[in-house]
């Protein structure tokens, strides 16, 4: 994964920023972040969206590859309940990632750094509040144990 | 198809110990289709394994690679230099392809990633039940074409036995008595008199308690 910043190498122990991937439906939460940015909405910066046509086209793999090449967190957001743009393809991701948590919890990763979110294309404040409330639960369990050895 | 269910991580773990250079071969043909051993789980396995790994400081080295069928030679024969670069292959193919990889990669570790279960359909997405187990002898002529010897707990042939239930097998609420399908069967189809009829014991030289079976096509016999 590139990274969007150049990383210090100085001795100093800098403030941990966690590195956020966020699997983002192009419906709901991909406008919202969008709508967040004009209406200058502030929040952590450390998230890379990536944009979804639904949030059920991600696919388990997706979610462990940025986990394994050093996400600190990796969310997957998508429209309300009942209101996907597919019919039910969000469900489809609810299921995706809480499948992907039992994965991950079998090989003794801590899961937690995987969620799932759910909000609609108005919802400019609430698309800030889940980055930083993922960004605050990231901070508690710390960098994640698989970056040692990963180019910034 | 074939239905197969990956094994527990602590066993696919403890296969994989003592190798570096893991292939994880998926298979495009029945374990695809029942989400089991595919591209798809070739390389959520794969992503698994490069967590662990990492997780666990160790220097493993992941390939995936997923052939149309793992249970025909040409096939197994073209993925040649991806085994080569490997120590082990873990097939997520059923216990057919593992087999034929492994004779044909006699001197290469060649281990299952999945447990094969039985032949079966989809009753419901996500949901396979099995449905035949080869016999040899096939009577679902009589049978409405619901296979008494896969469904029936006692695999009868002149069901239902007394504890058939509500519809329900007595061995677990969860299973339909094989015998009530059958019957319900052989109505719509006008064809209850068959089960009055009576089936003498049938010839289980057919089943497979003899060694392997084998089937020979002579015409397509090069000789
Ligand atoms: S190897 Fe097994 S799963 Fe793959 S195509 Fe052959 S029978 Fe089906
Ligand atoms: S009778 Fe034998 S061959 Fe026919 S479906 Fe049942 S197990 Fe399969």
């Amino acid at each position: 994964m590139e990274a969007d910043e150049a990383t210090s190498t100085s001795e100093v122990p800098e403030e941990f920023r966690p590195r956020i991937v966020a699997y983002c439906c192009n419906y709901c939460a991909y406008a919202a972040a969008d709508l967040a940015g004009s209406m200058r909405l502030s929040y952590p910066p450390d998230v890379k969206v990536i944009r979804l046509p639904c949030s059920g086209k991600v696919e388990i793999s997706y979610l462990l590859k940025a986990l394994e090449e050093g996400a600190d967190g990796v969310m997957v957001a998508g429209c309300m309940e009942g209101d996907c743009h597919f019919m039910e393809g969000n469900f489809r991701a609810k299921r995706k990632v809480r499948h992907a948590k039992r994965l991950l919890e079998e090989i003794g990763f801590d899961s937690q750094r995987l969620e799932m979110f759910n909000l609609s294309s108005a919802m400019a404040g609430r698309f800030a509040e889940i980055i930083l409330e993922m960004t605050e639960r990231i901070k508690k369990l710390g960098p994640t144990p698989l970056r040692k050895g990963v180019k910034d | 198809m074939i239905v197969g269910d990956r094994k527990p991580m602590d066993e696919i773990l403890e296969m994989l110990e003592p190798y570096e250079n893991i292939l994880i071969l998926g298979c495009g043909t029945c374990v695809t289709v029942c989400l089991s051993g595919g591209e798809r789980e070739a390389a959520i396995l794969a992503g698994q394994l490069r967590i662990w790994g990492k997780k666990e400081g160790k220097n493993l080295n992941i390939m995936e690679h997923t052939i149309q069928r793992q249970c025909e030679k040409e096939w197994v024969d073209e993925m040649r230099g991806h085994v080569e670069k490997a120590d082990v292959v873990l097939s997520l193919a059923c216990g057919v392809g593992v087999q034929l990889v492994a004779e044909m990669y006699e001197e290469k570790a060649i281990y299952p990633g999945l447990n094969t279960t039985f032949m079966g359909y989809p009753v419901v997405h996500g949901t396979w039940l099995e449905n035949c187990r080869g016999c040899g002898n096939c009577v679902l002529a009589h049978t409405g074409g619901v296979c008494p010897i896969t469904r029936c707990a006692k695999s009868l042939l002149n069901g239902p036995c007394g504890g058939s239930q509500d519809g329900k097998c007595e061995i677990s609420k969860d299973t339909e008595c094989a015998w009530q399908v059958i019957y319900e069967r052989l109505k719509k189809k006008d064809q209850l008199d068959w089960m009055n009829s009576y089936q003498p014991p049938r010839d289980w030289s057919t089943a497979g308690d003899g060694g392997p079976r084998k089937s020979v096509k002579i015409e397509e016999v090069i000789d």
